[in-house]
């Protein structure tokens, strides 16, 4: 449904809407950790906090309140909070605009998560090319504590709270939570094995909760509205998946950009009503619905969902275009809802193309711990070339499947699954056009993934 | 003369220590600090973080290798990142980066004979919502058009 909002974007427009003074006087600023931090109990809040429904923006969608409290106090370790700010998933370009345009948000809910979890500093981990994002955060965070709302008594509290900003220095896999750990310790980004999870051993050794940038920047509104309230802003909030959110759209459409609505919107809305439909006004070809790693959508395809205790029953028979983006009935239509930024696809794509595209990716950013993902990677990214070059065989073709699977299931971390449940997709999707590429029907040179030259459209 | 960080960067780098439990985690923000003072790591700045920070030289090592943005060789003056991701593979990167190629009579991974211009492919910069994009140095160029493309090559080389 589709109710766009402004909680989290009401500043975005304004001159200076990254400061503490605006954020104060148009954005209820502060007032939801002033509140937090001077009448409630960290143990309130948590409970609180559960009642948001608030999904992990990160792409994962694990309930923030849940995570939030698997904290147990260490009788000597301290505990911190680790904002993940290393957007770098494919088509992914929210949380930027968070930092860029709303810094003051990610930094109250920093020092609200700070105190539900027992942790008394927060490091936002944000990706090294962001440089003005970086400069935002380190002005909100002098602004606060010039104020006092960050440092040794936050709003007279004697709960003292830091926040920091930390970089990296260029690597996706810096994403995934434990190689953000080690890359904030100052190792090489390479994911840890699980267990232990980050609320027993995160950062230093120590408990850690990792939330991702849009998760924390949401609480402020969470608090101000009243946890319920916020969740029930959703469409889907009986689905445990509430509130309102950054909704991306990107590729071939009139109005790229980054809108909040309420969650519970579908991707006909998203792409036609905020993305203002495709370029040229062409027919949608297909759609990969939250960051490469999820896997694509045909615009034909529709809901198969007969067994009434799924939670995408309701939608049984309808296309896919009009499901309500939610993590779970996204992860039952065979994809995922990932980070929630569509990349669109106008007719005339050739999804050959794309999935070479990406496989480039994939093994571009492959740590190389693991050899079924190193190895595996680098199998695919060979076998799209050989496609697009016109020297790929159908056995070969078909060795892509094994490959893909030997992948799943058998790597340190979920890197592995994100690179080959694109490519099983493409594959599944687009067989026909996959074959063709081996009949030698179709040819790489005349792939085209932009519509109309560059520059004109 | 080996290397040392010049004494405003010092005092940067003693702040940052102070935000972290440990001394190593202050590796990668040496590191920039470093980089941004002498253009890339070589085996001198290696030696002097790790006796800075009190860590193995192979540890320095080691992270320097793993992160794309740490140069191991001295690089051009500016350096161009063209995103080549499938979002702004859709709005045309594919074609502004042959442009930006041929326009420089380079092929990405390159640098110009004056050693002004690197150019380089990156991989999705968290702007595909502004496609094509680039990042020239550490400012983000978005939306871009042959006229903008041709502004910003014709004011890297004048500089
Ligand atoms: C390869 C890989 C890359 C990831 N990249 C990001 C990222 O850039 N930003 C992010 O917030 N989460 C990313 N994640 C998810 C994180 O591991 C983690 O689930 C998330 O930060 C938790 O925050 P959330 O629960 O608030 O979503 C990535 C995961 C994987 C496996
Ligand atoms: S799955 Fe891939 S990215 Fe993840 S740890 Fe293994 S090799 Fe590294
Ligand atoms: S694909 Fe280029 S910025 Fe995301």
């Amino acid at each position: 449904m589709l109710k766009q909002t402004n909680y989290l974007t009401k500043v975005y427009g304004l001159p200076e809407g990254w400061t503490l003074a605006t954020y104060e006087r148009e954005a209820r600023g502060y007032q939801a950790a002033r509140k937090v931090l001077t009448t409630m109990s960290p143990a309130d809040v948590v409970n609180e906090a559960k009642k948001a429904n608030i999904r992990g923006r990160g792409g994962a969608g694990f309930p923030m309140g849940v995570k939030w409290s698997f904290m147990r106090p260490h009788p000597t370790k301290p505990a911190y909070l680790v904002i993940n700010a290393d957007e770098g998933e494919p088509g992914t370009h929210k949380d930027r605009t968070l930092m860029e345009l709303n810094p003051h948000a990610c930094v109250e809910g920093c020092i609200i998560g700070c105190y539900a979890i027992g942790a008394h500093a927060a490091y936002i981990y944000v990706r090294d090319e962001l440089h003005l994002s970086k400069a935002r955060l380190w002005g909100a965070i002098k602004e606060a504590k010039a104020k006092g709302y960050l440092g040794k008594n936050p709003f007279g509290k004697d709960y003292p709270v830091e926040v920091y900003v930390h970089t990296g220095a260029g690597a996706y896999i810096c994403g995934e939570e434990t190689s953000l750990l080690n890359s904030l310790e100052g190792k090489r980004g390479e994911p840890r094995l699980k267990p232990p999870f980050p609320a027993q051993a995160g950062a230093f050794g120590c408990p850690t909760t990792v939330n991702n940038l849009e998760t924390i920047a949401a609480v402020p509104t969470a608090f101000n509205l009243g946890c319920e309230e916020f969740s029930k802003l959703s469409s889907i909030h009986h689905l445990n998946d509430g509130g309102v959110r950054l909704f991306g759209v990107n590729g071939h459409v009139k109005k790229p950009g980054v809108y909040e609505c309420c969650v519970g919107l579908t991707l006909r809305e998203l792409i036609y009503d905020l993305g203002g439909g495709l370029l040229d006004d062409k027919a949608l070809h297909s759609v990969i619905p939250g960051g490469s790693s999820t896997p694509v959508l045909r615009a034909e395809d529709v809901v198969h969902a007969p067994d009434e205790k799924s939670p995408l029953h309701a939608w049984h028979g309808k296309s896919v275009l009009d499901v309500p983006l939610g993590v779970d009935t996204f992860r039952n239509m065979g994809t995922m809802l990932g980070t929630c930024c569509a990349t669109v696809m106008a007719e005339g794509t050739d999804p050959v193309a794309c999935f070479h595209n990406l496989m480039q990716f994939y093994r571009h950013e492959s740590c190389g711990q693991c050899t079924p993902c190193r190895e595996g990677s680098g199998w695919l990214l060979r076998i799209a070339e050989k496609l697009m070059d016109g020297t790929c065989s159908m056995d070969e073709l078909n060795t892509l499947h094994d490959v893909a699977n030997g992948i799943m299931g058998n790597t340190i971390c979920a890197f592995g699954e994100g690179t080959a449940m694109p490519a099983l997709g493409y594959l599944k999707k687009f067989r026909k056009e996959f074959e063709a590429y081996v009949k030698g029907e179709r040819k790489g040179k005349d792939a085209r993934l932009a519509v109309g030259a560059w520059g004109q459209s | 003369m080996p290397f040392a960080l010049t004494p405003e960067r010092e005092r940067e780098l003693a702040e940052i220590l102070t935000r972290y439990p440990t001394k190593m985690a202050a590796c990668i923000p040496a590191l920039h600090l470093c980089q941004d003072q002498h253009g890339y790591i070589d085996d001198d700045v290696v030696t002097w973080v790790s006796h800075r920070l009190d860590l193995p030289p192979a540890h320095v090592k080691g992270v320097v290798t793993f992160y794309t943005l740490f140069n191991q060789h001295k690089v051009g003056k500016h350096q161009l990142w063209v995103c080549r991701t499938l979002p702004c593979a859709l709005r045309g990167a594919g074609e502004m980066l042959d442009y930006c190629e041929k326009k420089l009579g380079i092929k990405a991974g390159e640098t110009t004979p004056d050693g002004k211009i690197t150019l380089r492919t990156a991989e999705c910069l968290a702007s595909c919502g502004t496609a094509p994009m680039m990042q020239v140095d550490k400012d983000y160029y978005e939306n871009l058009t042959p006229a903008d493309v041709d502004a910003i090559l014709e004011r890297l080389q004048r500089s």
